[in-house]
């Protein structure tokens, strides 16, 4: 069974007068484990799939399984639970709560959970450790360098374990040294069997995954595994 | 599609009172503005209603001044409720008269009686003359009204009709100066009276000033001033108990002694307090209430400054929601800095207060400037609920941000 199953998923925007068609009969089967790239140009919908993969935005038809179970009659609570469980984002711009340090910018999904101080405390520093970060546990993102911080985002986006890590653009900001060292972060994870599926315009960083996928004018029109 | 049965938001209490904390102090100015106004409100109504209580309890000390278990009697008759214009023509009031009071007196639950009579003359000692408050009464008197002597006695008892005079302490030291005023003859008009006493300072009661006034046999200042009048007759029930059947008894018995006209007014000390009681507590309820006029303007400045705080927050918002934030979880947040802030600024505003009160107690001693109890609770009370109340509407905007929308602010 696929981990994730889209089954002639749509998405209208309604802008003004005239209906925009983010997304047009989209369907797509990911296992776990798997490597995934989204490509296209911008408007082909990518961020708008990327946004439904993530529960952050509904589909308008069609139906999205995500571990076997239909999300498209989840209450948001629910949603927000799997998001919560199951799903990490890695954002273009990093999205760190300005004024936390590094440690509680990791431990605001544990926060979210539930999770004991004390058991959090663990979890998060040995994340530090493992993302080279503990020295800078103490740091608020404007004191971070733009790999460290992306490097705290995904220590927060992996420290619930999840079993898909969407990221957009993850390195869009970065220059191409540290954009390397962050792919090279996230294949890592990917190599320990996390799901990853990554947007990108970037043609070369696209073509590191095993599977592409081409989006344009919200269609599905490349598929390849390599 | 909401509202389906899901387990209780796992956030832990203290972690969201935590991150509402670090929210607040991570803008300063705007969390500064906010519980100052705030504290104002408190502040507001902490001094107002310390003031209205203090007036209060200065009314009533004054009256306590008069001692407790009194009943007053007044010529003439202002209580009553029908007004005919035929009692207007026929009814002429009988003067209350030292009689009167003799006849009170011997009533079984009144332990004595003072009959006052009150004029005004100018006193002259060795060409030295001044205007004076002249009190005709009993040696009674000084019994009832607490009065103490500091030089020589007050009014003999086995002579009432002695020319006399017992002197306050301002008129002492006005008239006779550094010397001895006991035993000197004072003229008062065109009467001579020697004086045995001068009276304690003693201040300010019951419209007096007991510290200028001349006090000698009532007798004799009928005499003075050529009438059989009483300004009042004070009369000290037994007991406190005894206050009410006193006052009944003082009425029937002027009654029949006046030809069955009620033309006295008998009040008890008690009516008179509750009255002064009532209209400043409403005085004091008055001020608190136009004093929380400024909370609910700082309730109103609560909901501005967290609007704006949601919209600086957007991308923020966003992310907690993709981090798998419940709408409930981020509307806690926003609150819980919304109560924090109005707290805090509510504590804030009770110390202000309070020094605001110390302060006008160290500058009019005689007000006991001390917000009651209640006006404390009520107002910490109002400022979170109003903080909670204004900080709703953005709480919810913020929990009902389109996660998608809310991530591509920033």
């Amino acid at each position: 069974m696929a981990l994730i199953e889209l089954v002639g998923v749509c998405r209208r925007f309604r802008l003004g007068e005239s209906e925009v068609m983010a997304l047009a009969d989209v369907d797509l089967a990911i296992d776990a484990g798997e490597y995934v790239s989204i490509m296209g140009p911008s408007g082909s919908g990518k961020s708008t799939l990327l946004n439904i993969l993530g529960l952050l935005d509904r589909p308008t038809a069609g139906s999205y399984r995500l571990a076997g179970k239909d999300t498209t009659t989840l209450g948001e609570d629910e949603q927000a639970q799997i998001r919560r469980q199951t799903i990490g984002f890695v954002f273009q711009s990093f999205h760190l709560v300005p004024r936390l340090s590094a440690f509680e910018n990791i431990a605001l999904p544990l926060a979210l959970a539930g999770v004991p101080a004390d058991e959090r405390k663990a979890r998060v520093e040995a994340a530090l450790a493992a993302f080279g970060l503990s020295e800078r546990a103490h740091h608020r993102p404007d004191q971070l360098s733009g790999g460290q911080r992306q490097r705290v985002a995904i220590a927060r986006a992996t420290i619930m374990r999840p079993a898909v890590i969407l990221a957009d653009e993850p390195t869009g900001n970065l220059d191409s040294a540290t954009g390397a060292d962050v792919v090279r972060l996230l294949e890592s994870l990917n190599a320990q069997g996390v799901t990853l599926i990554m947007v990108t315009h970037d043609p070369a960083l696209g073509q590191r995954a095993r599977r592409r996928i081409r989006m344009q004018d919200g269609r599905k029109i490349g598929d390849e595994v390599r | 599609m909401r509202g389906r049965v899901t387990a209780r938001a796992p956030v832990k209490a203290s972690d969201t009172l935590h991150f509402a904390l670090r929210a607040a102090t991570a803008y300063p100015l705007r969390t500064t503005l906010m519980m100052l106004a705030m504290a104002i409100g408190v502040a507001a109504v902490v001094v107002l209603t310390a003031l209205g209580e203090g007036a209060r309890r200065y009314v009533i000390n004054e009256f306590s001044a008069l001692g407790s278990n009194l009943v007053i009697v007044l010529p003439g008759r202002s209580q009553t409720g029908g007004f005919s214009p035929i009692n207007a023509i026929t009814n002429t009031p009988r003067d209350l008269t030292l009689e009167d009071a003799q006849a009170l007196a011997r009533l079984p639950m009144v332990k004595r009686t003072a009959p006052i009579a009150v004029g005004t003359s100018e006193a002259v000692w060795r060409g030295r003359l001044r205007d004076v408050t002249i009190v005709g009464t009993t040696p009674d008197y000084a019994r009832m009204r607490r009065l103490e002597i500091a030089q020589g006695r007050f009014l003999p008892e086995e002579a009432p009709h002695a020319a006399v005079a017992v002197i306050g302490a301002k008129l002492q030291s006005e008239l006779f100066g550094a010397e001895p005023a006991v035993g000197q003859i004072l003229r008062l008009g065109d009467r001579r009276v020697r004086v045995v006493g001068v009276l304690a300072p003693f201040g300010q009661g019951l419209g007096m000033n007991v510290d200028e006034i001349v006090i000698i046999p009532a007798a004799v200042a009928q005499a003075m001033f050529n009438s059989n009048t009483l300004f009042r007759i004070l009369i000290e029930a037994s007991e406190r108990e005894a206050l009410g059947a006193a006052k009944t008894a003082a009425e029937a018995l002027l009654k029949m002694r006046h030809d069955g006209e009620e033309d006295v007014t008998v009040i008890t000390q008690d009516a008179v307090l509750t009255t002064f009681d009532r209209i400043l507590s409403a005085l004091t309820y008055g001020v608190a209430a136009i004093a929380a006029v400024s909370l609910a303007v700082a309730g109103i400045l609560v909901m501005n400054v967290m609007l704006v705080a949601v919209t600086q927050r957007t991308a923020e918002i966003g992310l907690l929601k993709a981090l798998g934030a419940e709408s409930r979880t981020i509307r806690r947040a926003f609150l819980a800095e919304a109560a924090l802030l109005s707290l805090v600024g509510a504590v804030a505003g009770f110390l202000l207060g309070e020094m605001g009160a110390w302060a006008l107690r160290s500058f009019l001693p005689m007000l006991p400037a001390q917000a009651p109890i209640w006006a404390i609770v009520a107002s910490l009370f109002t400022a979170l609920a109003t903080g909670l109340t204004f900080g709703m509407l953005p709480a919810r905007r913020a929990a009902q941000l389109d996660p998608v929308t809310a991530l591509m602010r920033h």
